[in-house]
């Protein structure tokens, strides 16, 4: 629709990032950059979740449980010691072929093999995917305030069974992560060495969501979901497999968050329950709604700023009561994010050039109106 | 084209549709006409699978459709226009009518035949589809319905709500349509200009059809004056 407008936004995107990490070097807060790359990764979840709630139209309170089981499934099969197999013939060829890792014990002077950081992730996607068909062919089935309670308990559910469950640390999670190789020298890790290089890792990561989240809502698949926002009923009328679609969208959104939620766990070099916990999903609902619902874009930058604020401890004590005020004020004054006063200005400036430039001359065109 | 039988369907443990049998041969134009909660939109919804039908069986063309879902029966040529409209108010005229062609391949071909037909559709082809007037609306409607190429057209009360000279539009429109020799069967309140257009027509009464037959004679029948105002409406008002 406006391939040249999405370009220029991308490129626009870019140069600010690249702007953003020179200006911390070079004035020294490189510190910074931590909290920037944690926001870029939240910001991630939220733009998969704006896409389930904004494009199609179906609550989930219960991302915070997705986003945990990539961080765990990650953190867990990445440290769990395998250390029988490192013996065997069968354990020294999968070390070579890179199935299994191995690393210095942190205690101790011997080494420790687990599986590969990458296959660790790869599977806590699997396993996300898996869970949510498992949710989502129920409870899509149920509508509004039905459909927002059952991701609620599923949310809760993950936040309990990772706190009880003694193999996932329990209220401790799980430390010491190892790196996740990327390129040859690059990790997705918090070693201070790394800052800069994971800085833009995050960044690439939520470039490419952005990129495939913009691609697909303005593709027949895009259609289809904003149609069945739209009207369920005439969106099943014209073929579209309503059924099919709200299931598929929902895994999307849902692997998505497990990616963001294993690379962060990799950065971080550990994870706790408290990610998995109920009010961060009703964070990255508010953040959603913030952003205008379905705004990609609008939850890139909400996601993102709100998080590198809250992360800075801007919010002091405060935290959940100011992303609350933000809801607030975002929906009662400008309900379709804060992109819209914006966008309605642009609308005004040109309507108030129009008849100077288009004097006689037919102005094909229509304005378009900004709901 | 179409053959529905014995189709009785609900909602929860309210029977709606109490065994109705009816057909549309290929080329026809049918009215299925009544008052207020006859069922008549019920009755649509169970042939094209957005209801579940309880008992019965719905045949389109040659094949039994009986319960299969709404994009099944799309492939085998049935679209619904359904009632009140329902054009997706955010999305633009142009996209309305992309997402009327989602399991039609050459939708962008017919999307420039649409606009040949509704020239105002073209004029407001960026424009959210919400901005539109009523009767735009129903254009539009009717228009994202035929992309998907029907063999049979489902209209359902392609009248409602719209203003006595949009209504004649329309109705000219669905007969542009019958003059192309798209099969077309009609769901409408507003009985005689449903008739008029219609070769035959059913009387839906409370879930049953009490009477079928050419449209010229349902028009002069006394019978469907009764099925509309009501049983011994010449007591009360005569």
């Amino acid at each position: 629709m406006n391939t040249g407008k999405t370009a220029a936004g991308i490129l626009l995107l870019t140069l600010l990032a690249v702007a953003v990490q020179v200006g911390a070097s070079v004035s020294g807060r490189d510190y910074y950059l931590t909290q920037l790359t944690m926001a870029a990764y939240t910001a991630a979840v939220v733009m998969g979740l704006s896409l389930l709630v904004g494009y199609t139209g179906q609550i989930s309170l219960g991302h915070a449980g997705f986003v945990a089981i990539g961080a765990y499934t990650s953190a867990f099969l990445s440290t769990a010691p395998l250390a029988h197999a490192s013996g065997t013939a069968l354990g020294k060829s999968l070390l070579r072929f890179h199935v299994l890792a191995s690393r210095p014990e942190l205690y101790g002077d011997g080494t420790v093999v687990s599986l590969a950081p990458g296959l660790a992730f790869l599977a806590g996607l699997l396993l996300a995917g898996l869970v949510a068909v498992g949710i989502g062919y129920p409870a899509l089935r149920l509508h509004g305030h039905y459909l927002a309670m059952a991701t609620l308990g599923f949310g809760l559910i993950v936040y309990r069974l990772v706190l009880g469950t003694a193999f996932l640390g329990a209220a401790d999670g799980i430390s010491s992560v190892p790196p996740l190789p990327i390129l040859p020298g690059v990790a997705c890790t918090g070693e201070p060495g790394q800052r800069i290089a994971n800085y833009y890792i995050a960044a690439g990561f939520t470039l490419m969501v952005l990129l495939f989240l913009l691609n697909l809502t303005d593709s027949r698949t895009g259609r289809a979901l904003r149609a069945i926002h739209g009207s369920e009923r005439a969106a099943a009328a014209t073929g579209i497999d309503t059924a099919a679609y709200k299931l598929k969208v929902f895994v999307l959104s849902a692997i998505l968050a497990a990616a963001a939620g294993g690379l962060l766990t990799f950065y971080r070099g550990s994870i706790g329950p408290s990610d998995a916990g109920a009010m961060k999903s009703v964070r990255y609902v508010a953040m959603v709604a913030a952003g205008g619902m379905a705004s990609v874009w609008g939850a890139l930058v909400v996601g993102f700023v709100l998080t590198f604020l809250s992360l800075r401890g801007c919010f002091g004590s405060f935290d959940d009561a100011v992303f609350g005020v933000v809801l607030i004020v975002i929906m009662s004054f400008t309900p379709e994010g804060p992109f819209g006063p914006l966008r309605t200005l642009v609308v005004r400036f040109r309507a108030r050039r129009r008849p100077a430039l288009a004097n006689g001359e037919s102005e094909k065109e229509i304005p378009r109106v900004v709901a | 084209m179409l053959r529905v039988r014995n189709l009785r369907t609900g909602y929860g443990s309210l029977e709606v549709i109490k065994g109705v049998s009816f057909h549309v041969a290929p080329g026809e134009v049918v009215a299925l006409i009544g008052a207020n909660g006859a069922g008549k939109t019920s009755l649509l919804s169970a042939v094209v699978g957005l209801l579940p039908p309880w008992d019965g069986q719905v045949v389109i063309g040659g094949r039994d459709a009986t319960g299969a879902p709404p994009w099944e029966s799309i492939a085998s040529g049935v679209v619904l226009v359904p009632e009140g409209r329902r054009i997706f108010a955010d999305m633009t005229v142009m996209e309305n009518l992309q997402v009327g062609g989602y399991r039609n391949p050459d939708r962008d071909r017919l999307i420039d035949e649409m606009f040949d037909r509704f020239p105002r559709l073209r004029e407001r082809r960026g424009q959210t589809a919400g901005t539109l007037s009523g009767g735009e609306q129903q254009m539009l409607a009717i228009a994202r319905g035929l992309i998907a190429r029907p063999r049979l057209l489902l209209l359902d009360e392609p009248s409602l709500g719209l203003a006595p000279l949009l209504v004649k539009e329309v109705f000219e429109v669905v007969r542009g349509l019958r003059d192309l020799g798209v099969t077309i069967c009609m769901v409408e309140q507003n009985a005689v200009a449903a008739l008029e257009i219609a070769d035959r027509g059913y009387v839906l009464e409370t879930g049953e059809i009490i009477l079928e037959g050419v449209s010229e004679d349902l028009l002069r029948n006394p019978e469907v004056m009764r099925a509309y105002l009501g049983k011994g409406y010449r007591e009360v008002w005569e």
